[in-house]
């Protein structure tokens, strides 16, 4: 087992060097001087050339890169062009953010996902059934920021319940959590369902309820619990991919998380926040995704290693 | 004409080919026929637009800013006057545009370098899948967005972008049928025929792989539309006047209070052709992979 999280760790350094990589030809890919666009639209020729200097522009590119992640190691990933701070400090402020509105989405989408997912299950072909799924489909369907905006117009515009932006009290997390949440719970809830009906088709489930246990006996301590683990591993792909559709959720509800700051500094070219928040958001990822494989393998004992670590 | 065997009380043609097959479990699948009869209206609305239509989707007649849903303005106007049922049209067009060059450039760069990693394995197989773990590394839309900021904003970038950022999903899914098939006897017997490596993976390999291929691509058009309109959404997108979906949402939120069918009409378009592949997507999975079928 240490073995293995050995090794699925090493496999994350390639992943994470490449993604340095990536991250660093961002502002040499745009068209023009990368030294005024890290400077900034505004900067003076005298500001430009320090820039140019600092950062090694006139020289080859690998040594441009070896300054690039020797300065990331030190947690130096340069200065926001726009407000002049250390782009690690903007990260600082508004990380936490993000994480708090994926972890509370998360919960929503578990508890509607699953809950709809159970009883689906366990009422085959009901009313319910039929209707939470044609609803998990749309679900799927619905542009995550559309979804934000009709929420808007409907509780904060319409009824005036809810607050429409902004971070503050347990009230202002309410929309946003569910926006991004509902595209996770409606996954959770076929994940939970398919993986349920399964489940209620095995032996042991039969046997439960020939000693004549009560169905919900059968369903909340034989069942559920073998059909957990695929809804787990959907659980923790899925909390990855929320901080990809933060970008959208936060931009609508000026949530102040790093999804806004990434799309606020693209559209004020303010190129060194840019990278530190994609390369944030990646190495997040990848982190929570080493999370998952290696809970997953602590969960369901039918892995073997061997074969894994050759993936 | 095929034979015909008589099997309980269901009549089942045995010389069927698998692609009729297919259709006849599609056409038994009321879902699937639903999400198709959806992406076909698009299809005739993004076709026949200026016979549907008499207005100019992009040209402003500041007279009519703001009308609400009429017998005259089905969906209402914008803020420039410009009928929002015919931008709508005109932007499924776009739509369905970026949907299939995006997949296009998935398939044509994903496929090969799948097939090749999977057949040769080794260092090549090695080195591929270390460069599509830093491409997944960006979560859903993150790998588009980095691609837009560095070639820029517009309808042919976002093309671009979702289609770069689709290649990992059809590399993994090749590579994996690939692995399996080519284990099979009669890839072995191509060998010993004396077959080279490429015809094996283009006459036999690929061909068995079309059925996975074809729903992920199915799929794959619902989330490129996604995508693009989520570029559009951030400004990132397709740029003014273009009647882009994801953009006119963006625009209309600034009228919300006032005006709510400039997000809401866009929106909903967005969501049905989404859903409409969607429907087909699983359709299509069910009727491919008989597995699949047991559950529902």
């Amino acid at each position: 087992m240490t073995g293995y999280i050995i090794r699925r760790l090493l496999l994350a350094v390639p992943v994470l060097v490449g993604v340095s990589i990536l991250v660093f030809a961002i502002i040499r890919f745009i068209p023009g001087d990368p030294a005024r666009a890290i400077a900034g639209v505004h900067a003076t020729p005298q500001y430009i050339e320090q820039v140019r200097k600092e950062l090694l522009l006139d020289e080859g590119l690998h040594i441009q890169y070896y300054v690039y992640v020797s300065n990331l190691l030190r947690g130096d990933l340069g200065r926001s062009t726009f407000t002049r701070r250390p782009v690690i400090t903007e990260l600082r402020e508004r990380f936490p953010n993000t994480v708090l509105l994926a972890l509370t989405s998360m919960v929503i989408a578990t508890v509607l996902g699953m809950g709809a997912g159970i009883i689906s299950a366990s009422k085959r072909n009901s009313v319910f059934d039929n209707v939470s799924m044609v609803i998990s489909l749309v679900g799927v369907a619905a542009p995550v920021f559309w979804l934000g905006v009709m929420l808007q117009l409907f509780f904060s515009v319409q009824l005036g319940w809810l607050p429409s932006g902004g971070m503050g009290g347990i009230e202002t997390f309410v929309l946003p959590a569910t926006t991004l949440g509902l595209a996770t719970a409606a996954l959770i809830a076929r994940i939970t369902r398919s993986s349920m009906l399964e489940v209620l088709r095995q032996d042991f489930i039969t046997t439960a309820r020939a000693k004549g246990l009560s169905e919900r006996v059968v369903i909340f301590k034989h069942a559920l619990k073998s059909a957990f683990i695929p809804v787990i591993t959907v659980m923790g792909l899925q909390f990855g991919g929320l901080l990809g559709g933060a970008v959208l959720t936060e931009t609508v509800f000026s949530w102040p998380g790093i999804g806004r700051l990434m799309v606020n500094s693209i559209l004020t070219r303010d190129y060194p926040v840019v990278q530190g928040t994609v390369l944030l958001l990646a190495v997040m990822f990848v982190l929570i995704n080493i999370v998952v494989d290696i809970t997953y393998a602590f969960l369901d004992p039918r892995i073997n290693f061997a074969t894994r670590e050759g993936e | 004409m095929s034979s015909k065997l008589q099997v309980a009380d269901k009549t089942v043609n045995i010389k069927d080919t698998e692609f009729q097959q297919v259709l006849r479990h599609l056409r038994r699948n009321r879902m699937a026929m639903a999400g198709a009869a959806i992406l076909v209206l698009f299809l005739l609305g993004a076709i026949f637009a200026p016979l549907l239509t008499s207005f100019d989707p992009a040209r402003p007649d500041f007279g009519n800013a703001f009308q609400k849903p009429s017998a005259t303005h089905i969906f209402g106007t914008d803020e420039l006057g410009r009928d929002v049922f015919a931008r709508i049209l005109y932007g499924s067009q776009i739509s369905l545009l970026i949907g299939l060059i995006s997949v296009s450039i998935g398939l044509i760069l994903g496929v090969p370098v799948g097939a090749l990693s999977g057949y040769y394995g080794g260092k090549l197989d090695l080195i591929v899948q270390r460069l599509i773990d830093i491409m997944i590394a960006f979560p859903g839309i993150l790998l588009a967005i980095v691609i837009v900021t560095m070639l820029g904003t517009g309808v042919e970038n976002v093309m671009i972008a979702t289609g770069i950022a689709s290649i990992p999903t059809y590399t993994r899914l090749v590579r994996g049928s690939v692995l399996a098939i080519k284990e099979l006897r009669f890839v072995a017997a191509a060998k010993v025929l004396g077959i080279s490596d490429l015809k094996i993976i283009v006459r036999h390999i690929l061909p068995n792989c079309m059925g996975p291929i074809v729903v992920q691509s199915t799929f794959q058009v619902a989330t490129a539309i996604l995508w693009a309109a989520g570029l559009g959404f951030l400004g990132l997108g397709a740029q003014p006047p273009d009647p882009e979906w994801g953009a006119m949402l963006s625009k209309g939120r600034e009228f919300i209070r006032t005006a709510h069918h400039l997000t809401t009409f866009p929106g909903l378009a967005i969501l049905l052709m989404v859903f409409g592949f969607n429907l087909l997507g699983d359709g299509l999975r069910d009727a491919l992979d008989p597995k699949s079928r047991k559950f529902r």
